[in-house]
């Protein structure tokens, strides 16, 4: 049984325009101790169907699937508070933008203990214990002294790893990580993947990477899965994807790499693929 | 020839005031950077955020004067902390923004936004702006119908054209780039990177070139220099800094550059399996 089963979800949001389908018909499956990455443009659904999952969208959202299942639980039949025993422990998400995902208000010692206090039911001092052993778990320097700050007097790299800690606080079975280093410099996205991929392994977490950037998908993925306006449009191992894409709008994604550029000018994927051409080759 | 920008040890300091309980402070921004860009040629600057880039960027676009070093466009010397900036230097250098989403008025129409710098900067009348605006959105592959429209009926992709096609309406001689492609899809990042090479082609354009993506300073620069906390670690041909970098910064960075080549993919699953 795998830890995180989609099969044909579909969301769609109600707008003055008439129903807008978001993801359409998406299906995938993470095993534990995997690492899937969901590659695709800004509007591919990639992040909404994580949410849909995790039943964090407002209630302007229709979600409807086959089958959602968390280590064989299923997550659409839950009620709210039952929802909330699951997510933020066993399925944890790391948010895009982590000085906006941060409250502002709160200091990030209280942001962790809170999450440890609310899914662990921690006294105090071991909350505190627990929260400096987290901070030091990402590389965060003082965190005794860190625990007092708050996101504003923090760096986005340190404010990333304090959302990686709250996520970790629980020992999550599924990772869920949104964009989580689109924001920050070359040098602490290494760092930063380098910290997910560790604790990944050390773990045996199966983990989600939701990125647009093919060089971070290189670098982590064992399975890749690649959307497109909300539909699948492949999936395959990192190897095959990367040395045989099957649909053209992969092989389009992958030449318009500055990386593998050849002439002095780089071919863009509206030039030779319409939408029609790009779902053609798409599999549900 | 002379160079259309040339930078002699320019630094910048920003002087923070102490208070009651606060020593002031001084902070060496830009601590003597020296460069030089010939016409129709691109120079790169890399680094990571706060090593004084966009400092230095702002230097040149001259809305920050530096604290000490020369500044020469066109081979005139420029200081705006002695004389008032001229209409005809602001024509010679513009700007794009790195966030496309912030750097454009939501509440004018592209004409206004694109022949605002027309009317503040010359006398030219108002159907002539008109005109100017109309063929530069088709320049920028925009087309004139959307002349009339707000920036929020826009992509990220089309409203980062506006913002070139706004910069180029004074027909600059330099044109900074800062962070140009960060914020955009990488099908509409390859897009937006072809106009600029498509226009520096047709003006013979000099670009500064302002980013931390190695993977596309390696495509469009011709010259490329390194900052590192305000100092120029590195600075020399695309060919020569790729090949062989020489300070430990520049190595650093270019280790930890994500490579999206099949033989790491296979490099990396070998490491993975093994342990």
């Amino acid at each position: 049984m795998s830890l995180f089963e989609i099969e044909n979800l579909v969301v769609e949001f109600q707008t003055a325009a008439g129903p807008f389908r978001a993801v359409d018909g998406v299906s995938m499956k993470v095993n534990a101790g995997e690492v899937l990455a969901i590659v695709g443009e800004s509007g591919s659904g990639k992040s909404v169907s994580m949410l849909a999952a995790m039943g964090l969208l407002p209630w302007t959202a229709k979600v409807t699937a086959d089958k959602l299942l968390f280590n064989g639980i299923d997550l659409l039949g839950l009620s709210p508070s039952d929802r909330r025993k699951i997510v933020g422990k066993d399925i944890a998400m790391i948010f895009q933008e982590p000085v906006a995902s941060l409250n502002p208000c709160f200091t990030v010692g209280f942001q962790i203990e809170e999450v440890l206090r609310i899914h662990l039911g921690l006294d105090k001092k071991a909350r505190r214990a627990r929260a400096i052993e987290l901070f030091d778990l990402v590389g965060i320097p003082n965190p005794a002294e860190r625990l007092g700050h708050f996101p504003h007097q923090m760096s986005g790299g340190q404010c990333q790893r304090v959302m990686i800690a709250i996520a970790l606080s629980c020992n999550p079975k599924l990772l869920i990580a949104d964009e989580p280093t689109t924001a920050l410099d070359v040098t602490i996205q290494k760092q930063i993947l380098d910290l997910l991929m560790r604790l990944q392994a050390e773990h045996g977490m199966g983990l989600i990477i939701i990125t647009h950037n093919m060089g971070v998908v290189a670098e982590t993925a064992d399975r890749v899965i690649v959307q497109y306006k909300g539909r699948k449009i492949e999936e395959a191992d990192v190897l095959s994807l990367f040395e045989s894409p099957k649909s053209e709008y992969t092989r389009a994604l992958l030449s318009a790499l500055p990386d593998n550029a050849t002439g002095d000018r780089l071919p863009t994927i509206a030039e030779f693929l319409s939408d029609d051409q790009i779902f053609a080759g798409a599999f549900r | 020839m002379t160079h259309v920008l040339e930078a002699r040890n320019l630094t910048r300091d920003y002087h923070i005031p102490g208070s009651l309980f606060k020593k002031a402070k001084t902070v060496h921004a830009v601590k003597g950077v020296s460069f030089a860009v010939d016409q129709g040629k691109t120079l790169a600057i890399v680094g990571e955020s706060g090593c004084g880039k966009s400092t230095l960027a702002r230097i040149v676009t001259m809305i920050d004067p530096a604290t000490s070093g020369d500044m020469l466009i066109d081979g005139n010397k420029v200081d705006i902390a002695k004389e008032r900036l001229t209409p005809e230097m602001r024509q010679k250098v513009q700007i794009v923004f790195q966030n496309p989403y912030g750097t454009l008025n939501p509440r004018k129409k592209i004409g206004e936004i694109l022949t605002e710098p027309l009317i503040i900067n010359t006398h030219m009348k108002a159907d002539d702006r008109r005109d100017k605006a109309m063929a530069m959105l088709k320049k920028v592959g925009l087309e004139e119908k959307h002349y009339g429209r707000y920036p929020h009926m826009f992509s990220g992709g089309q409203r980062q054209r506006v913002a070139i096609a706004r910069a180029l309406m004074l027909n600059p001689r330099l044109l900074v780039l800062d962070e140009p492609v960060s914020a955009l899809d990488l099908s509409v990042q390859a897009q937006v990177l072809n106009l600029l090479a498509d226009l520096q082609d047709e003006f013979q354009l000099t670009y500064v070139f302002i980013s931390h993506d190695l993977s596309v300073v390696r495509y469009i620069a011709d010259d490329v220099m390194v900052m590192y906390y305000g100092e120029a670690v590195e600075y020399g041909s695309r060919e020569e800094v790729f090949a062989d970098p020489k300070h430990n910064y520049t190595k650093t960075l270019f280790a930890a550059t994500p490579r999206a080549d099949v033989d790491s993919i296979k490099a990396r699953l070998a490491r993975k399996n093994a342990a």
